[in-house]
């Protein structure tokens, strides 16, 4: 199949690579970019386990192909911690429990990190509501929410400390 | 540093310790299988059967491999010479590998294409053409055992003796029994009260998230076989694959690395790693294989499926005299169920509960159908989650028909907290329990005898637009298998084990025969080290899952990590920590009995100044073991469990039924457990919640239909129910500690418990809500559609 020459931005650095239109997306970023921490799931969109964001909306994208980011500024978990310090969804997750087999957590992670810049002071509800398109089948939900709320009061904090 | 500083620096039993796993996950770091990239490795992907029941008569590769970047088309006929293309199945059966000129179920396997990449190898499996002669499949199992009904295995033909005893029809696998029938006979026949109810655990799947998958890699030249595989237990694929390949174990090596999700779906041997496995042998690549979400919920070993007459003999005033169960169990086209040899129905002779039941006696037939083979263990010990559901559904109908409240008549029928040890009448020794005390403690936190009057108020208010319901359920789990004077795999008992190594700094690793799947063993095992040893958890590296540096042992499900690989740790420990006082002995030139063991050193008795830490006798058993005494400091421990475990909880549920829409409020959950000691409070929290969220699923959503044509209607999460946090209830948890006599931490396992013990909670609730229009017993899952009939057929729908 011919390919076609994708240029994206992925995690701020710019990628160049040849592929065939069917690509998907997820595939570019494991295969190509050799960024494994989103995940395949369900392959219809349903878990959530491969959520990046692509130019500031959560995308799932074992459904989204590459080709579709061309000129795209696309942001995974590998991109989440700046210079070894971690988000604060990641710190969230780590110390509300928030994950036991992990498969889960890069959607879930880059899922709520989109969402508390949609909603930075959500209730346990729109948490709830905010997440749902990502699946787990481990914690039962109930420590995520605490972590992406640990993370939203965190956001908050050092956005009055900044002001 | 003082004497509690000291242990907290140790972060060992009782700490909420936070996960040393996590810090990999949260950042992108985990290794599943589908991360492993080897230098040439191909692609495999496998054709699927669009028939239940078919007879294949042509199968034609040449459009297949004529693709560019097909290697690879293989068929039933090409693993005929190797022996391979039946395998023999952990339940004393065979299964096919590719289909062997017959189709048994829908999706199964009937060739392998291998390429270049995945996206070939998809559009090879589409050229690869298979001409099928349409078999009348058997889909209901009662229909499979009439005597004109399809014959499912041919390969069977004239076989009147299976694996478990004389086969009595073309498509019957096993009658199993357990317990005394004439001893529940003659309680039948002299009760005063009896009750009767046919109870349908339907098919689940226990679908975790990642799928299952492998690489395999042979060297052609060592002639080596590395494959990493989604496995709770790569011991026995090792052992698996060196008997059906020729391969000496000891080139083997089976790795699990990081496991998306098990539940009980990667105990299994399945005919993609297999396949896998073969074109690597006969390609010299590396081949992966990955299954899609489809192939995970249409092939892969699915749960339950027990179709159950359960019957009590009672007194007027509900002290239970007898049980008598009778099973008829679907077991798909090939018997694969996951369970110690000896026990073709598991351990569901549990199923006189946590009752003291004098007389009691059970019967599983298992049979063929042209489904999927499996009958695994989804997030319970074998079949623990059928018994506790049979038990605690006939309770509540022995009580809705005395007129007794479901917690009275718990209370009248308890094994009582002196009785433990405790034989049951299926002769089950009960370790220690304390159900009467679990009992009040949930009925007083949620104020019981109030929920009850909201309740009366609202049945007499004709206006009421819902319906309440308050399930009630105390369970007990037998875990833990086993002990291998009763429980084998394969022939290999189910032991497990544990090596640990102080390095001379005072660092230790520990390997394990056991394998997380996000049950967070790296902490906890370390934990326990911390406290046995007196060295940090944070230096206790703990290893798993590559049979190359692991002791054998049997893996993780059936909550045995912590009732086997969990003890064998404390003996490995106590190992080392009995020559840790030697060199202690030596060093601070006293006998071994001058010595006392504090926290984390050997102190002489009664002199706080003279002492040696372990981080001390590390160093020194490297550097000056004492005359006589071998250098290191290091032991290994194969646990061979005197006993199961026995965990139990008490569990209520009050639920709110829209009268409008069958559509079921899960109002509260207080799930109280008793998992004996616990080693991490925060991990055992979090292992209740996920148990409780997948029994919720089970309960409320999750079924495999199949239509007549034995078509499963339900296999993408579009339509097989897994709930999202919007649909997920708020869990609240309580706990009592009643220790496991026999197990050296006095622990017990627990995250099985809450799916066991939640599933029969949410039916109690649900059925409560129609109690007092007669009905005692309404069919999984809840769902609104089915509530909704139910409020039809009692009149009670607004």
């Amino acid at each position: 199949m011919t390919k076609q020459i994708v240029a994206v931005r992925v995690n701020g650095a710019l990628v160049e690579k040849a592929v065939e239109p069917r690509t998907l997306l997820v595939h570019f970023l494991r295969e190509d970019c050799l960024l494994t921490g989103a995940h395949i799931g369900c392959e219809t969109s349903h878990c959530g386990a491969c959520t990046v964001d692509v130019d500031g909306r959560s995308v799932k994208s074992c459904t989204h192909l590459a080709v579709q980011c061309q000129g795209s500024d696309v942001k995974t978990v590998e991109g989440l911690a700046r210079a070894g310090v971690l988000h604060a969804v990641q710190e969230g997750f780590h110390t509300q429990h928030g994950l036991q087999c992990g498969f889960c957590t890069p959607g879930m992670l880059m899922r709520a990190w989109r969402f508390l810049q949609e909603n930075p002071t959500p209730t346990e509800d729109e948490v709830r509501m905010g997440m749902s398109g990502n699946l787990c089948r481990c914690t039962g939900y109930q420590n995520i929410v605490k972590a992406v709320l640990y993370a939203a009061d965190k956001l908050q904090a050092r956005q009055r400390e900044a002001a | 540093m003082n004497a509690p500083e000291r242990v907290a620096a140790l972060q060992g039993m009782g700490d909420s310790r936070l996960r040393k796993e996590d810090a990999r996950f949260i950042q992108g770091k985990g290794h599943y299988v589908d991360d492993v990239k080897l230098p040439g490795m191909l692609h495999m992907d496998i054709v699927r059967a669009p028939l239940a029941h078919a007879r294949i008569k042509r199968i034609d590769k040449t459009a297949a491999l004529a693709i560019p970047g097909v290697h690879a088309v293989l068929t039933a006929d090409d693993l005929k010479p190797l022996k391979l293309h039946w395998m023999p199945t952990l339940a004393g059966d065979v299964a096919a590998v590719l289909a062997d000129g017959k189709v048994h179920f829908q999706m199964q396997e009937v060739a392998v294409v291998v390429a270049d990449d995945r996206y070939i190898a998809a559009d090879a499996v589409e050229a690869v053409e298979v001409e099928y002669e349409e078999l009348e499949p058997v889909v209901d199992p009662h229909a499979a055992l009439e005597p004109g009904a399809p014959v499912i295995r041919d390969d069977l033909a004239g076989r009147t003796e299976g694996a478990h005893g004389p086969r009595e029809h073309h498509n019957h696998i096993f009658t199993w029994e357990a317990g005394d029938k004439a001893a529940a006979d003659a309680a039948f026949a002299s009760a005063p009260v009896t009750v009767r109810e046919h109870i349908l655990y339907p098919r689940v799947h226990p679908c975790p998230l990642e799928t299952c998958g492998c690489v395999a890699s042979f060297d052609p030249v060592r002639g080596e076989l590395v494959t990493y595989i989604t496995s709770q237990a790569p011991h026995v694929v090792r052992t698996v694959v060196s008997l059906l390949s020729g391969i000496p174990e000891s080139k083997v090596r089976i790795i699990s690395p990081d496991i998306g999700g098990g539940f009980g779906n990667k105990v299994g041997i399945y005919p993609g790693y297999v396949c896998a496995i073969v074109a690597s042998i006969v390609l010299g690549r590396p081949v992966k294989w990955v299954e899609d979400r489809i192939e995970n919920i249409s092939t892969t070993a699915f749960a339950r499926d027990y179709h159950m007459d359960g019957e009590l003999a009672a007194t007027p005033d509900g002290k239970i005299l007898g049980l008598r169960v009778n099973v008829l169990a679907d077991h798909g086209a090939f018997d694969a169920c996951a369970d110690p040899t000896k026990y073709p129905a598991g351990m569901f002779h549990i199923c006189s509960g946590s009752y003291d039941i004098p007389a009691a006696w059970c019967s599983v037939k298992g049979v063929y159908t042209n489904k999927a083979p499996g009958g695994v263990a989804y997030r319970c010990s074998f079949r623990v989650t059928e018994a506790v559901y049979l038990i605690e559904r006939m309770v509540d109908v022995l009580a809705q028909k005395l007129g007794i409240d479901k917690a009275e008549i718990r209370r009248r029928n308890f094994i009582r907290r002196e009785q433990f040890p405790y034989t049951s009448a299926f002769g089950f020794e009960y370790d220690s329990g304390d159900y009467a005390t679990a009992l009040e403690k949930v009925l007083d936190a949620v104020d019981y005898p109030a929920l009850r009057a909201e309740q009366a108020a609202k049945r007499a208010d004709p206006a009421s637009p819902t319906l309440m319901g308050i399930g009630l359920v105390a369970f007990t789990e037998v875990v833990g298998a086993g002990p291998s004077k009763m429980c084998d795999i394969l022939g290999v008992g189910m032991f497990d084990s544990c090596e640990i190594r102080i390095h001379p700094t005072g660092s230790a690793i520990a390997r394990m025969g056991t394998i997380t799947q996000g049950q967070g063993h790296q902490t906890t095992y370390a934990q326990i080290i911390a406290t046995e040893l007196g060295i940090p958890s944070e230096v206790v590296q703990v290893e798993e899952g590559d049979t190359s540096t692991a002791p054998y042992g049997l893996g993780t499900y059936g909550s045995r990590s912590t009732p086997v690989a969990g003890a064998a740790i404390a003996m490995a420990a106590r190992k080392i920590h009995a020559k840790a006082r030697k060199i202690a002995a030596h060093l601070l030139e006293v006998g071994e009995g001058d010595l006392e063991w504090e926290i984390d050193r050997f102190k002489v008795k009664g002199d706080d100044a003279r002492f040696k830490t372990m981080k001390d006798i590390a160093w020194s058993s490297y550097n000056a073991p004492p005359p006589g005494l071998e250098p290191g400091l290091e032991a290994v421990h194969y646990y061979d469990p005197p006993n199961f475990t026995y965990p139990f909880g008490v569990y209520l549920c009050v639920v709110d039924i829209d009268r409008a829409t069958g559509e079921t409020r899960i109002r509260r959950f207080l799930a109280l457990d008793d998992c004996g000691v616990r080693i991490n409070p925060m991990i055992i929290e979090g292992q209740i919640h996920g148990g409780l969220t997948e029994g919720f699923a089970v309960a409320m959503g999750q079924q495999m239909p199949f239509d007549a044509q034995g078509n499963l209607l339900g296999n993408t999460l579009m339509d097989y129910f897994v709930p999202t946090a919007v649909e997920t209830p708020t869990w609240e948890t309580d706990f009592t500690v009643t220790p496991s006599p026999h197990h050296p931490l006095g622990a017990k396992g627990v995250a099985e418990s809450p799916h066991v013990g939640s599933i029969p909670t949410f039916t109690s609730a649900v059925v409560d809500a129609f109690a007092h229009l007669g009905v005692t017993q309404m069919t999984m899952p809840h769902n609104a559609f089915r509530v909704w009939q139910q409020l039809k057929a009692s009149g009670a729908a607004l």
